[in-house]
């Protein structure tokens, strides 16, 4: 079942080996964090870090697709545990939320550990599947859980100060401590993308069966892998617990698990900035539908279809295979 | 009252009988998915939304046009059986030299689409679907009542399930699916269209979901989420049972609805999280299922 899943990714021409993008990249990245840094004077923030979370839960998807090639369909349960966890410690046990959050993204990355455990047992569709089967079941324990508060969730968490000094009630203190959260997040992954480690998970996506007659331990590998993108993924849902200062049931249903597929994918798997391009595109979108009374699930189904059929390199991948082409005619 | 474990028989007996119709429905789906993927080598997300969409045919069929339900049996799965056969044709014979992932992702964004669809229009509560008079009512089997619906479903199931066995393992058209499933190149060398074979057999594929849905219609209600609660489920007890063979399938569906009835009885709390718990402990034991080939 290994055969076939590199195509999975995406070409990322620029992101080669040394790891180092050229220089009108760095300018790039520049301008799009001076942007983000002014954003919330134009746009309005919760919408902002709304886009955020997100984009950090799809980078942190992408850091499995797109860097190890495997497709979780459970992203929603480290994502929505998570949240479940900050909510809980702060609200009801009164922590400040630094402490949730952290607490929030070590039970992601547990639930990682869990989940990976039992997935990395199979390959290709059956990790998906089995992903998909072990989030549902979790969601299951999240209806019947007391300390979810079932279909209510978890509501009125407070935000309180952060490191005792910084009142996050105030919009912005919260958008910028949301901005800097997500650029750490972005930048943990980009560096364990482009470490040995990163390049060893490129292998394995590449060829499973090369890189275990090389001698590496893919089972471990995938495993960390694994585990990492959920700790991420959870540092995402901590973070929307105390924005939103809710956390429900909606963040762990297989929909949830399905939006970030769709984001990384129609940004572009493999890419670094496809994710964040594709997530914030996605919830654009179901901001616009919101008020339209457009169901929000047949656009993003069509959204998919199309993605898949015409479309698989996502917008940053075929952006970056238009530069390619060029550089070739030269 | 005979106690059986503390536990009154006709209780008993009663979630046995639920979950045998659950395994029922199990059964059909993980066969209907086996057989896809042994060919296409697509898990049919789909497959649930096919499900939900066989059950509003023959929804529409009675509300609209006043076609009952045994026409409804013949026309349901006809129809879902169609509409695959145009999925497959405009989409999904595009994707089989990609990997096999796109397929289940394209799969999926047909459910949302599907389910999305029958969410606009009908919402989300159930509409109920009458039994037909010929079977309603039941049958005092001395030790239990049987309504005499859920017999049928057992019934059909079966006569389904083993239908379709006999189909892919005894006839001709059954030789050349498995000898495509082997080997693909080889098969249309020797002048058989498997192209043509892909198409039937996501139509047929469909049309058992379609089948599966159209039965289940008088048992739970017609809602546009029945099917995505449900495939998920399947996929469970797909990843269980392997799906290297038809038979495998069958076998484990019907095993799983009993085990998830008899949860039921003795454990309610869990009784939705023991299909998950068992394939986790499989995948223990046995990570390529219970009648899986492949490592």
């Amino acid at each position: 079942m290994s055969e076939g899943t590199s195509d999975m990714a995406g070409p990322s021409p620029r992101e080669t080996a040394a790891g180092t993008p050229a220089w009108p990249e760095w300018t790039l990245v520049g301008l799009a964090i001076a942007a983000l840094l002014v954003a919330p004077f134009l746009v309005y923030p919760i919408f902002l870090m709304k886009m955020l979370c997100f984009a950090l839960l799809a980078c942190a998807f992408n850091l499995l697709l797109g860097y190890t090639g495997l497709l979780s369909f459970g992203h929603a349960t480290f994502f929505g545990g998570a949240a479940y966890f900050t909510a809980h410690a702060v609200k009801v046990w009164g922590w400040p939320p630094e402490a949730g959050i952290l607490l929030g993204m070590a039970g992601g990355a547990l639930l990682g550990l869990v989940m990976g455990f039992f997935a990395i047992r199979r390959q290709g569709i059956y990790f998906a599947m089995i992903t998909l089967a072990l989030s549902q079941m979790f969601f299951f324990f999240c209806v019947q859980a007391p300390f979810t508060e079932g279909e209510d969730g978890i509501q009125g968490v407070p935000r309180g100060m952060l490191f005792g000094v910084l009142d996050l009630n105030v919009s912005l203190n919260m958008y910028y401590f949301v901005l800097a959260v997500f650029l750490i997040g972005v930048f943990a992954i980009w560096r364990i993308v482009n470490s040995p480690f990163g390049m060893i998970l490129r292998s394995i996506r590449e060829n499973e069966s090369r890189a275990i007659s090389l001698g590496y331990s893919v089972a471990n590998y995938k495993l960390g892998a694994f585990v990492m993108s959920a700790a991420l993924a959870g540092l995402a849902g901590s973070l929307k617990a105390i924005v939103f200062q809710f956390a429900t049931l909606t963040d762990v249903t297989w929909q949830m698990s399905g939006e970030v597929i769709l984001m990384t994918l129609l940004g572009g798997i493999g890419t670094m900035v496809g994710p964040i391009v594709g997530a914030s595109l996605v919830v654009g979108l179901e901001n616009t539908l919101a008020t339209s009374g457009f169901p929000v699930t047949i656009a993003t189904g069509m959204i998919f279809m199309v993605c898949v059929l015409v479309f698989r390199r996502g917008i940053v991948g075929e952006v970056y295979a238009r530069l390619l082409k060029r550089q070739g005619k030269h | 009252m005979t106690m059986i474990f503390g536990i009154p028989v006709q209780a008993l007996l009663g979630q046995l009988l639920v979950g045998l119709i659950n395994g029922s429905f199990y059964a059909m789906l993980s066969l209907g998915l086996a057989v896809i993927f042994g060919l296409l080598r697509v898990i049919n997300f789909a497959h649930g939304a096919q499900y939900m969409l066989g059950a509003f045919v023959g929804y529409l069929l009675l509300t609209y046009l006043g076609i009952g339900y045994w026409p409804a049996l013949i026309l349901a799965p006809l129809i879902v059986g169609l509409f695959g056969i145009a999925v497959e044709r405009l989409a999904l014979s595009r994707l089989y030299d990609t990997d096999p992932l796109y397929g289940l992702l394209f799969t999926f964004g047909l459910a949302l689409v599907l389910e999305g669809i029958f969410r606009y229009y009908y919402g989300v509560s159930g509409n109920p679907y009458a039994v037909p008079p010929l079977l309603a009512g039941g049958t005092n089997l001395g030790f239990m009542f049987l309504p005499n619906y859920r017999g049928w479903v057992v019934v059909a199931s079966l006569i389904v399930c083993f239908g379709t066995w006999a189909l892919i393992e005894k006839t001709r058209l059954g030789s050349y699916l498995r000898a495509a499933t082997e080997n693909p190149r080889l098969v249309q060398a020797f002048g058989v269209n498997v192209p043509l074979l892909l198409t039937l057999t996501y139509g047929l594929g469909s049309a058992l979901a379609g089948l599966a849905g159209i039965l289940a219609a008088p048992v739970y209600q017609v809602s546009p989420l029945m099917g995505s609660d449900l495939i998920i489920v399947v996929f469970a007890v797909v990843v269980i049972g392997g799906m290297g063979s038809i038979l495998g399938a069958i076998v484990t569906g019907y095993m799983l609805g009993l085990a998830e009835g008899l949860t039921k009885v003795f454990y309610p709390e869990a009784s939705n999280l023991v299909v998950f718990v068992i394939m986790a402990i499989v995948l223990l034991v046995r990570p390529a299922g219970l009648f899986g080939r492949d490592a």
